[in-house]
């Protein structure tokens, strides 16, 4: 497997606030790779970082097996990205900011390769429309259109489907379904829209406070194999010791403060719930964690510490 | 002894008689002088010499008409005249014959003697307080002329006669007359080119001087009188 | 580069503030040109004080084309500064607040290329806009008012340059006047790369502009000496020091003099140098800066 993306030990301290702490991740040629964080988990500004738009206080960047910091011009050669929402011109019309990001990226295009963009995207007809002109989901469509008018084989995605209804992000995530396996661009694609990203992405990084949470394919995250379970008893501390005297510790998972969760196949939960009783625990809760979602808010609530994992 | 005091006497009041009457029919010479011409139009060069004005060497045309009318034009550029040219004009100064002329004795005026005569006006309203003449007997010529006056202060004419003496026209005629100038600071945002003290121009600014060297006369050919106005 | 650059020249047409500018400088000379056609006399009344009681005043002739576009140049002083950075002081700031200034970092531009691209486009607009002002003023004014010779007022004299020895003079001026307004462009340029939205940037050069001008015509001695021989507005000024005609001692006007040109040099090489700072120092701010918008 090519890594296209390889980052490590990345860092970005603001005065007091350490946004992205010693980061590591990687995304492979041909991955929809899903990153994920809550709002000011720092997945904005790992991404400027990869972009050039801010610089790292600390760790390296290789995209290409480049090092971005001395290939800067080379490497975003072959990048499209669109940060939180799309960078458009909106005095002028769509087929004048296809035209402008084709030529700053340094691309010789024809009149026509440009409508079949604006086709591609859905928006043909409005070639010549100024974008102040346009709703959102129009907007959000022609910056997937600008990003891509240089046939890159990188593609960034923050936010793609911020603002668009349901259609307009089904559309999307066809899109980019598409893009990946028809074209076989490599993308990166950040939301808090964790149900999207489950639906397209195939590998997952979840971060939180700037911290690596979680790295790995979501068939294993998702994985009944490795259900996670919480557990809420009237006595947690003295239930979590108690089970720990069992077998069961084998798949206890460290927690800061106290929770109980453990990570097993999800057929094994009856049983577990019999050993809980057996042990004269006073349950008031067994929550199997089935989609992502679940086990994102398990790792990021505030007041949890989980050692990074990588899968 | 009392015979030669007599005879003093007598010669004096003879001679002051004599030189009162030599004074009148001096002038009356040379008005005839300059009653011989008409009118003129003069080319001359003009040279403006004034503290606070910095302008070129002017090209000028000259107009005279008999007696009291003359103007002085540049067609091509500006030029500051000095106001009232009529004091430039030399009829103009004895033009009325309402004045009282007193011998001021010979003076040197340059190489040449000349007769000082002063005229003062017998009408009160006049604007001039006193004229002096420095004119040169032999030749009839008015050499020099300073002339005070209630408002105005005090004006001077120079000539220098040449080529065209005979006439009473002369070569070259400097104009001498008082100035008083002030702008207004901080209107102009002048650009500051630092160093150049004109403390020394301030002084000076009392007087300004027109020089007009003539190249060339048209006399008694005829001047519109339109071109006065 | 060529590529950003006529990008850059086609965002900046295609906003309307910049047709203000060139709208705002219309209607400023053709107001001027009215009240000179109207009060001119009046106008040059002021200027020769009471010259007037010695020297008769050809008041038509002085209020010709050549001294109307004079005094718009010196009215415009303050406005046309403005109407610059209303455009320049946008250019960088204007598109971080739009979003599309991490869209132009994001492709393979170098942050310098892409920063220096930006204020040359500035120059080109300074320049058009300077040009629009130079037709306005002096081909309008010598076409509608003719031409004749020029007197201008120094401080304390009065300066007259004959007509066939104004116009190069005009040339150098506007050539003066052209680095003076890129010190502005570059100020307000500047400005802008530390701002996230136009308005700081503009504002804020244009305060500078009055306050310095204000501190430079207070004539305290102490600002004077220490302060006004640096100041870039004091040298803005230069563009006159070309009808500052150098004259003999008997006060009479050599043609085609000027009468300290090192001064003019010296104040366009400080203006040279001031423009080199502003451009450096955002270049500098440029490439170090996180762009968080």
């Amino acid at each position: 497997m090519v890594a296209i993306i390889e980052v490590k030990n990345l860092t970005k301290q603001f005065k007091d606030v350490t946004a992205v702490n010693d980061l590591s991740f990687s995304v492979n040629e041909g991955d929809i790779y899903g990153f994920l964080g809550q709002n000011g988990a720092g997945k904005s500004t790992t991404i400027r970082m990869l972009l050039t738009l801010i610089k790292p206080t600390a760790g390296s960047i290789h995209i290409f097996s480049k090092n971005l910091h001395t290939h800067r011009e080379e490497i975003l050669t072959d990048i499209g990205a669109i940060i939180e929402k799309p960078d458009l011109y909106n005095y002028l019309s769509a087929y004048h900011n296809l035209s402008f990001f084709a030529k700053i990226s340094g691309v010789k295009i024809s009149k026509n390769k440009i409508f079949e963009q604006l086709e591609m995207v859905g928006l043909a007809a409005r070639a010549h429309s100024k974008v102040k002109t346009f709703s959102q989901g129009m907007k959000q469509r022609l910056g997937i259109a600008a990003a891509l008018i240089h046939n890159p084989k990188l593609l960034i995605l923050d936010e793609p489907t911020n603002g668009l209804d349901p259609q307009g992000i089904a559309d999307i995530r066809n899109l980019i379904i598409s893009l990946s396996r028809k074209f076989g661009k490599t993308i990166l694609v950040s939301s808090h829209l964790l149900t999207e990203i489950e639906l397209i992405a195939n590998r997952i990084l979840i971060i939180d406070k700037g911290n690596k949470i979680v790295e790995g394919t979501s068939a294993v995250l998702l994985d009944p194999a490795n259900t996670i379970v919480e557990v809420n008893t009237t006595d947690n501390a003295s239930a979590k010791n108690q089970i720990a005297e069992t077998r069961w510790k084998q798949y206890l998972q460290q927690t800061k403060d106290g929770d109980i969760i453990l990570k097993f196949d999800k057929s094994l939960i009856p049983e577990f719930i019999n050993q809980l009783v057996q042990m004269n625990v006073q349950v008031l809760s067994v929550k199997p964690r089935h989609s992502l979602e679940d086990y994102f808010l398990s790792l990021t609530t505030a007041n949890q510490h989980v050692e990074p994992v990588t899968i | 002894m009392k015979k030669i005091r007599f005879l003093l006497f007598v010669f004096l009041c003879i001679t002051s008689s004599a030189s009162a009457q030599d004074v009148t029919s001096l002038l009356q010479k040379v008005k005839d002088k300059l009653n011989l011409i008409n009118d003129y139009e003069a080319n001359g060069r003009m040279k403006t010499k004034v503290a606070f004005l910095k302008v070129p060497i002017a090209n000028v045309k000259v107009y005279y008409k008999k007696p009291y009318l003359l103007k002085i034009k540049n067609d091509k550029g500006i030029s500051f005249i000095p106001k009232g040219t009529a004091s430039i004009n030399l009829n103009n100064l004895f033009a009325d014959n309402n004045y009282t002329a007193i011998d001021g004795g010979v003076v040197k005026l340059g190489s040449a003697n000349v007769r000082i005569i002063k005229l003062l006006p017998e009408d009160e309203e006049n604007e001039v307080v006193l004229s002096t003449l420095y004119i040169d007997e032999e030749n009839l010529l008015i050499r020099k002329s300073k002339t005070t006056t209630k408002d105005n202060g005090t004006y001077e004419l120079e000539m220098t006669y040449g080529k065209y003496a005979k006439y009473g026209l002369a070569d070259k005629m400097t104009f001498t007359f008082s100035t008083k100038h002030k702008l207004p600071k901080g209107f102009t945002f002048d650009f500051d080119e630092g160093g150049k003290n004109n403390t020394a121009d301030k002084k000076k600014a009392e007087k300004g001087t027109i020089e007009i060297t003539y190249t060339s006369y048209v006399v008694n050919k005829g001047v519109p009188e339109t071109i006065f106005k | 580069m060529w590529n950003l650059l006529q990008f850059e020249l086609y965002k900046i047409f295609k906003k309307p503030r910049t047709y203000i500018a060139f709208g705002a400088i219309a209607a400023i000379i053709l107001l001027i040109q009215l009240a000179l056609v109207i009060n001119g006399k009046d106008y040059v009344k002021f200027m020769v004080s009471d010259l007037d009681d010695t020297l008769d005043i050809p008041y038509d002739q002085i209020n010709n084309g050549y001294w109307i576009a004079f005094n718009i140049l010196n009215l415009l002083l303050i406005h046309v500064p403005i109407l610059v950075a209303l455009v320049t002081g946008d250019i960088v700031a204007g598109e971080a607040n739009m979003g599309t200034l991490r869209l132009l970092i994001t492709k393979p531009i170098s942050r310098t290329n892409i920063i220096l691209t930006k204020f040359l486009a500035c120059v080109i607009y300074t320049i058009i806009l300077l040009l629009w002002m130079a037709f306005l003023s002096l081909v309008v004014s010598v076409l509608l008012f003719g031409a004749n010779d020029l007197v201008v007022a120094k401080e304390n004299m009065l300066l007259q340059v004959e007509k066939a020895d104004v116009l190069w003079r005009y040339f150098a001026a506007f050539g003066f006047a052209a680095v003076a307004l890129i010190v502005v462009a570059a100020l307000s340029f500047m400005l802008s790369v530390l701002s996230e939205n136009s308005i700081g940037p503009i504002v804020g050069t244009v305060a500078i502009i009055i306050v310095f001008t204000i501190i430079s015509e207070m004539g305290v001695p102490i600002y004077d000496k220490a302060v006004k021989p640096y100041l870039f507005i004091t040298h803005m000024l230069g563009w006159k020091g070309f009808f500052y005609i150098d004259f003999d001692e008997d006060g009479q006007t050599i043609t085609g003099s000027v009468r300290n040109f090192s001064s003019i040099l010296k104040s366009l090489s400080i203006l040279a140098g001031y423009i080199v700072l502003f451009v450096t120092t955002a270049v500098i701010i440029f490439k170090k800066k996180d762009i968080l918008s």
